[in-house]
């Protein structure tokens, strides 16, 4: 089937949704996606920033679709033709939904352990407004400790739902879930309770913005001090390929590996995420590659690494770009 | 109004405390909620949640306790958590003990037109609580809610889940004394469990 | 203005009974259908007779229905929607309350169309008496034979259930419906896929209104044709409207679609004109989701037609001068409400039942109720009222179900025909911190009807 988003083409297979096409196609034209995420059944559709504008419904069918659709949920079509940032329609619908995204959340980056490593942050510098125009009190959630691993800041949440797919679809059991509805849903365990089970720290990885945070790193650090490196070790329960984040000789956490979308490659389990944080648990492969707007990489610290620490994997060996 | 009070953060996340006692159906009620949990495929049992938590408000004790929750999600065999997200989404399941008699004024566009506000504002005088309070005897607690399909007959309440329509202050002052004069009688209702 | 047709029977005495409904021609056609028509047949009438759905959206029933996925070999499934909770409309339980039989052999004669053998019914949860009534229907068909395994000896089988809603207006979208009915919350689904491939347990569903699939039952017995010589054009037949607010006669009236609203509205036989002798302000004609019209606009269009009742009639003007049919709620405003406070009133409504799955109107909804109310209250400013516009405009088109549209549409267009009053709420805050202020108010004579 033959997709052109923003006047590139691309060849993809039945059943490929606009999003996974445009990541194909790679680079600016890619709809920034908050809530889809392609390891996970079901996710997306809910936070809109990813519509676009179909111009074509297929070739069958020319006609546009009148209203803009979820590009992470909608199929391609043979002949499609999709507007994403050649679209000023599209740009400022985003535009009103990161907007929208915006105006209960705290805005508290300075202190959110999330900063620099945030979708959310990187949506609004991308598509968002300096100023709000909300003048209404910010709804308040009290911050809780789900299990004594994981922080819930539910103020930060923009409701994706992830977390509570990735408990579905991962852990044997769920005791989370998104109560009450409109603009009272929240994340929450209804009463107090704890996750508790191998993989539950996945949802701080899955998570697009603070709203699930990891206690053991809890103010450690700001991200962009640390320098990002895979490593691995031998887990029996999960691959136990992570991504290190080291201070001099010293792992202040531990996370899944991320591809260039944000995604965690693989799950990992939570002896791997909270118990090893010594540098002799771990063979530390490389430094991790950081895409060059992140504010990481502005540390060029692959550069400052003491080689003696690295035990890359023969053949595996990669050039930093 | 529901949404603050939910915002508060007042219901969630206390620590709950098990009740001691045994939370169950009578064995002819689990012998309808079997029948009715029949209308759904079988590997479906989920589909029953709405109507087996209307029978369980009714029947455990006015409104769904944790305790009997996590006894809805056992009997259809599906997590805890499916069952309060479901409780806490739909408007007509009481998660706090209420009063004896839960009155609902609707307050939306139709109603509102006819005198619905006023009529809250005299629900209020008569009983001496606010909207969202329950009286201290434990009779009355007042609410509002949303559009009851009744706007023809506006304005309309709902007290526990029978229609009063076309209200005026006097009808208010005459329900609200047959109410009084009840006592502790339980009131008389459809069960749930027979509808279905 | 024509007899009833839908309706028809609705003045027997005991009609609800299966017996006296039987005796007055009732399940006549289920029977005729069943042993003399082909499920095509029946399509086909329905198709010709042009029914659109009567829920709000006016989708042609016909062109719904064959969308379904016939080739699979899952099970099928028909919902008969009646959460009807949208303000102002109560058509659905007036005709369950009084004729449940009939609603029971359209879904008879639409299964038996539609090759479904489980039909549920979706009633919301607080229409608690219309279930019981409803259950007693069933049950009395199920002893005639109506329902059940070979029905009448043919070889048609189906089941009817009934299933309650909890409270949750969302619940109404066809796909937050299906959720529903699974034991989930009310969180509309992303489509594609559509119901009619993967509805109700993933299984091809189709999902109609009780006027609609009770609509079936005189189209079986007039034959489309004849159905779709009632009324103008592609708006056929007849439907239920619900009149509600400052008329002399609220109520439910089937009408012929064609009737000028004017005559809707002013004569005996319907709304009798506007209550305690006042003058007319404004109607919202199908429901509290759809735009609101000031008196001029609805009586009349901005060419100077006559305004009917009719989809397209009632559309003429697009958004700017007209509004919509929806679901028949219709609501009647007099010169003393205060389209301001009813706005706010509105917005309160969405931003209660929008289901937060959403972020355009979770945020959206919960975000205009404020802006509305402070202006209300007289704390607004003039900023506020095009902060309002540019709210429901992103919100417009940008959610995934109909729910957000439903919520942006009476916020634009009260600003759009009466923003006046809300200017007048900001600059006279001393006046409309008096509750009653709707009479209080000068507004231009222009946006008001003399009759």
């Amino acid at each position: 089937m033959k997709i052109t988003i923003d006047n590139i083409s691309i060849e993809v297979s039945e059943g490929t949704t606009i999003l996974e096409a445009a990541r194909k196609i790679g680079g600016k034209i890619v709809p920034p996606a908050m809530c889809w995420y392609s390891k996970l059944k079901n996710t997306g559709g809910k936070c809109r920033t990813c519509l676009v504008k179909v111009a074509q419904s297929s070739s069958k069918d020319p006609r546009p679709i009148p209203k803009l659709v979820a590009s992470c949920s909608t199929p391609v079509q043979d002949g499609m033709v999709v507007q994403n940032i050649t679209s000023q329609e599209v740009l400022d619908a985003r535009k009103a939904i990161v907007e929208f995204l915006l105006i209960n959340h705290p805005l508290d980056c300075p202190v959110c352990d999330q900063a620099g490593e945030c979708d959310l942050q990187d949506l609004s510098f991308l598509h968002g407004v300096v100023e709000t125009r909300s003048d209404e009190e910010r709804r308040e959630f009290p911050v809780i400790d789900i299990g004594d691993k994981i922080k819930l800041n539910m103020n930060r949440c923009i409701l994706c739902y992830r977390c509570v797919f990735i408990a579905d679809q991962i852990t044997s059991k769920r005791v989370h879930g998104v109560l009450y509805r409109g603009d009272a849903a929240e994340i929450s365990t209804y009463i107090q309770n704890v996750i508790d089970n191998d993989f539950s720290g996945n949802m701080i990885d899955v998570c697009p913005v603070g709203a699930l945070t990891d206690r053991t790193f809890r103010f450690k650090s700001r991200v962009w001090f640390l320098n990002p490196m895979d490593a691995h070790r031998e887990c029996s329960h999960c691959p136990g390929k992570v991504t290190a984040w080291m201070f001099g000789n010293e792992i202040y956490r531990i996370t899944g590996r991320k591809d260039e979308f944000g995604e965690l490659e693989e799950f990992i389990c939570n002896e791997c995420r909270f118990e090893k944080k010594e540098l002799t648990d771990w063979f530390i492969e490389r430094p991790k590659k950081i895409k060059r707007e992140s504010v990481i990489s502005a540390n060029h610290y692959e550069k400052l690494i003491k080689s003696s620490i690295i035990h890359p994997i023969e053949g595996t060996t990669e050039q930093q770009e | 109004m529901n949404y603050e009070c939910r915002m508060s953060g007042l219901i969630n996340h206390k620590l709950y405390n098990r009740e001691k006692k045994t939370i169950e159906f009578s064995a002819e009620t689990l012998k309808r909620i079997r029948e009715i949990i029949k209308h759904y495929p079988a590997e479906r049992k989920k589909s029953a949640l709405l109507p087996v938590l209307h029978i369980a408000q009714q029947e455990l004790g006015g409104y769904l306790s944790v305790d009997v929750m996590d006894y809805v999600a056992f009997l259809l065999e599906i997590q805890s958590i499916e069952v309060y997200e479901v409780a806490t989404f739909y408007t007509m399941f009481l998660l706090e003990p209420a009063g004896k008699y839960v009155i609902e004024v609707c307050q939306t566009g139709p109603c509102a037109l006819c005198g619905g506000e006023r009529i809250l504002d005299h629900l209020e005088n008569v009983l001496g609580i606010k909207n969202g309070e329950t009286t201290s005897d434990g009779l009355f607690t007042l609410k509002t809610v949303e559009c009851l399909g009744s706007c023809g007959t506006a304005p309309v309440m709902q007290v526990n889940t029978e229609f009063y329509e076309s209200m005026t202050h006097e009808k208010i002052d005459q329900i609200i004394e047959d109410f009084k004069n009840k006592g502790n009688q339980q009131p008389s209702e459809t069960r749930w469990a027979d509808l279905f | 203005m024509g007899r009833p047709v839908l309706i028809e029977k609705i003045g027997i005495p005991g009609i609800r009974d299966f017996a006296v409904y039987r005796a007055h021609g009732g399940y006549s056609l289920a029977e005729k259908t069943l042993k003399k028509m082909t499920p095509a047949e029946v399509n086909r009438e329905v198709t010709k007779s042009g029914l659109r759905g009567r829920g709000g959206a006016g989708f042609p029933t016909g062109l719904k229905w064959s969308f379904l996925d016939r080739k699979t070999d899952k099970p099928k499934y028909l919902v008969c929607n009646a959460d009807e909770s949208e303000p102002g409309t109560f058509k659905d339980r007036y005709l369950m309350e009084h004729l449940p039989h009939l609603l029971i052999e359209g879904l008879i004669i639409s299964s038996f169309a539609l090759g479904v053998k489980t039909c549920y019914i979706y009633v919301r949860g607080e229409f608690k008496y219309i279930i019981g009534i409803l259950k007693k229907a069933v049950d009395e068909a199920y002893q005639q034979k109506f329902l059940g395994e070979n029905i009448l000896g043919t070889s048609f089988s189906l089941d009817i259930f009934l299933h309650p809603g909890g409270g949750a207006y969302i619940c109404g979208e066809e796909t937050a419906m299906l959720e529903s009915l699974e034991g989930k919350k009310g969180n509309p689904r992303i489509k594609p896929p559509f119901p009619a491939y993967k509805g109700l347990y993933d299984c091809p569903t189709v999902v109609n209104n009780v006027e609609t699939l009770a609509a079936v039952v005189p189209i079986i017995g007039m034959g489309g044709d004849a159905y779709a010589k009632i009324g103008i054009g592609k708006s056929t037949g007849t439907k239920l409207i619900s009149a509600c607010g400052n008329i002399n006669k609220p109520g439910v009236y089937e009408i012929e679609l064609g009737l000028p609203v004017e005559d809707f509205i002013f004569s005996e036989e319907y709304c009798g004109g506007i209550k305690n002798g006042k003058r007319l302000k404004a109607v919202i004609p199908g429901g509290s989701s759809v735009p609101v019209l000031p008196a001029g606009l609805i009586l009349r269009t901005l060419k100077g037609e006559q305004r009917l009742m009719t989809y397209e009639s009632l559309e003429e003007g697009g958004f700017d001068s007209g509004t919509m049919l929806g679901s028949g709620g219709f609501i009647v405003y007099d010169e003393d409400a205060c389209m301001v406070r009813n706005t706010w009133n509105f917005t309160r409504f969405y931003r209660h039942e929008s289901c937060g799955q959403c972020s355009p109107c979770r945020e959206g909804t919960a975000w205009m109720e404020p802006v509305l109310r402070r202006i209300e209250q007289g704390e607004g400013k003039y900023s506020d009222i095009d902060l309002l516009v540019n709210i429901a405009d992103k919100i417009e088109g940008n959610t995934i179900c109909p729910f957000g549209d439903a919520a942006a549409w009476p916020v634009s267009s009260a600003i759009r025909h009466f923003r006046h009053e809300f200017e007048f709420h900001i600059e006279h805050p001393e006046i409309v911190k008096n509750p009653d202020h709707g009479s209080l108010i000068q507004y231009p004579v222009s946006s008001i009807q003399y009759r």
